[in-house]
């Protein structure tokens, strides 16, 4: 285990290093003046000359990027154009909103997902099963706004439970229902690809030689299933859990900008529309460090559960 | 020396029955029927609609639907929502095929010579893959339009390039199964060059899962192009495409006007169900 948990962190690193890359490269490299940009088609070119140089926009790629990579290792991300404050001023608060949105999202979908699998897997092929499996799949491919809209149409306005949008800055209570919405829509098309893989595993761990062992030494249907079949079928759901990650964080950017939900997604959205680079640099790159991170929890876990995995190379 | 012959079903053959499972999988003729409706919307918008998209009514501004002979209502400017649905398929139907047509091509490129060569090549593109892979699509393309011209040809690119890696990596893992294989080593003994091998030995043999990859990619790039609409990039404000619309429209459903951003939304929602029917089907049929 230590070792491949040593292997796993240092690809982690690599990867952290890359990511840095890409987001600079993507945001610096391609033309098109920032200086221009802030300053508007009617400003002399003297003038954006010296913001460009002020920003520090003028020099080699490599430096820049040294540069900026060094200030970000210290957790120095810049100033924003727009607010003319540190990025820092805006991008904790931000990171932990979207913390709570994606931990509600997944504190509904995984129980949800995993059920919804297991019951399809022991109604194999009758009608729930292929209920549960197309709803899953719809819901999966379609756009998060396209479920938005019908859950603010049906708890917002009609009902009238919860509110349409806003960060609940208030009361837990507040918070709580304000989250509930998104939460929502980001589980749905979550929903489809741990059910799909959670009955996977349930119909293979149900067929497996282990669990007829385990029923037929008199094991009651209980502990079969939580000792035996669900454990197993745990393993790969895990997986596409942390495959499915990017996708939950890319997803933060419309729901959040649905729902006025005040996370990374919608000071990303603001920050495009505002071509406010340092800003969007930064909470692109955080998001990619937060799935990341994401992924390498669900590796470790699927290591931790999976002994295959964890004993490698103890013999 | 003479040739061994070996025998197999002809080509022909081969694909008769493929064309006919296909047409035999109830799932497939689904989708392509919604497509076909889709494309038709586009190629010949005003045979399906009633309505010219643009024209404002302000005597008429939400009609409930049913009413007035707007089948679908109208909008907070009394234009005619099912009509403005109609012409929104445009947009997302040319730009997110061109960028998937893009994407696949390079990928395969990529992916066909990572397998093959392997080595240094495979470990480093491998390595910056998986980098690209930890963030959502949709975040990059944004952070490369914002500095860049948000035009059509910019959003086909980006999503073209962005799905390339993805691409490759499928590719690549179809190349390492057959580059191992007798008619790979044949080749490579009579001395042809490595890309008379790649291209014109290897490609045709992983054909099927390039196709099902570019059907399931053609989903995501209706789905990423859609939520780039959303938050304002890639069409202009008032025109038909359906993210654009469903931001604009989004407001009213606070007044319990629904069908100005929900007809949409489910327009859009019918489109990218539909092309992963079709990638259903494909994926089953050519996986047996």
């Amino acid at each position: 285990m230590t070792r491949y948990l040593i292997r796993r962190l240092g690809l982690a690193v690599i990867t952290l290093v890359l990511l840095s890359m890409v987001v600079f490269l993507v945001a610096s490299v391609l033309p098109g003046s920032v200086g221009r940009a802030i300053l508007g088609p009617f400003a002399e070119q003297q003038s954006v000359d010296n913001l460009n140089e002020e920003l520090g926009l003028n020099g080699p790629v490599h430096i820049r990027y040294l540069r900026w990579a060094g200030d970000a290792f210290r957790g120095d991300f810049g100033e924003s154009y727009k607010f003319r404050a540190p990025v820092m001023d805006f991008l904790p608060g931000a990171f932990v909103a979207s913390l709570k949105l994606a931990l509600a999202t997944l504190v509904i979908v995984i129980p949800l997902g995993i059920i919804g699998g297991a019951i399809a897997a022991f109604r194999k092929g009758r009608p729930t099963d292929r209920i549960i499996t197309i709803v899953g799949l719809t819901l999966a491919v379609t756009p998060e706004f396209v479920v938005g809209i019908v859950l603010i149409l049906v708890f917002a306005v009609r009902l009238k439970w919860l509110p349409p949008g806003g960060s609940g800055d208030g009361t837990i209570g507040e918070q709580l229902k304000a989250i509930v919405l998104p939460a929502l829509t980001l589980s749905a098309i979550l929903f489809g690809y741990i059910a799909r893989m959670a009955r996977a595993g349930t119909i293979n761990a149900l067929a497996a030689d282990y669990t007829r062992t385990a029923t037929l030494k008199g094991l009651t249907w209980l502990q079969v299933m939580r000792r035996h079949v669900l454990r197993n079928a745990m393993l790969p759901t895990i997986a596409v859990i942390a495959s499915q990650m990017s996708y939950l964080l890319g997803g933060l950017l419309v729901t959040e900008t649905m729902f006025n939900y005040k996370g990374l997604g919608l000071l990303i959205a603001k920050a495009a529309e505002d071509r406010d680079v340092p800003m969007l640099m930064a909470s692109v790159f955080v998001v990619g460090v937060f799935s990341m991170i994401m992924t390498l929890l669900a590796d470790l876990l699927t290591a931790w559960l999976n002994p295959r995995v964890r004993l490698e190379g103890a013999e | 020396m003479t040739a061994v012959e070996i025998q197999t079903p002809g080509a022909k053959a081969v694909r008769r029955e493929f064309w006919s499972q296909l047409l035999r999988s109830k799932t497939f003729i689904v989708g392509m029927a919604i497509l076909a409706f889709w494309v038709l919307c586009v190629v010949f918008p005003d045979l399906v609609a009633t309505h010219d998209p643009t024209a404002q009514d302000p005597l008429a501004k939400w009609v409930r639907p049913f009413n007035d002979g707007h089948l679908f209502g109208t909008d907070r400017f009394g234009r005619d929502v099912f009509s403005r649905a109609i012409y929104g398929a445009r947009e997302i139907l040319i730009v997110a095929p061109a960028a998937t047509v893009l994407g696949t091509g390079l990928g395969v490129i990529l992916g066909l010579t990572m397998g093959y060569l392997g080595g240094i090549v495979d470990d480093v593109v491998s390595r910056l893959i998986e980098a690209l892979i930890s963030l959502p699509v949709i975040l990059v393309a944004l952070l490369a339009l914002t500095s860049l011209s948000a035009g059509r040809l910019t959003i086909i690119g980006v999503i073209g390039f962005l799905f390339a890696p993805l691409v490759a990596r499928t590719v690549r893992a179809a190349v390492l199964e057959e580059r191992n294989l007798e008619y790979v080593r044949a080749a490579e003994l009579r001395s042809e060059n490595a890309f008379y091998v790649m291209f014109i030995e290897i490609l045709p043999n992983v054909f099927g899962p390039i196709i099902v990859e570019f059907t399931v990619r053609l989903g995501y790039a209706v789905f990423t192009m859609a939520g780039l609409a959303f938050i304002g990039f890639g069409s202009q404000p008032g025109s038909p495409d359906w993210g654009r619309t469903i931001f604009d429209e989004r407001i009213s459903l606070l007044s319990d006007v629904w069908w100005p951003s929900l007809v949409p939304a489910l327009a859009l929602a019918s489109l990218v169900v539909a092309i992963n029917l079709v990638a259903d089907a494909l994926e089953g049929v050519i996986d047996r």
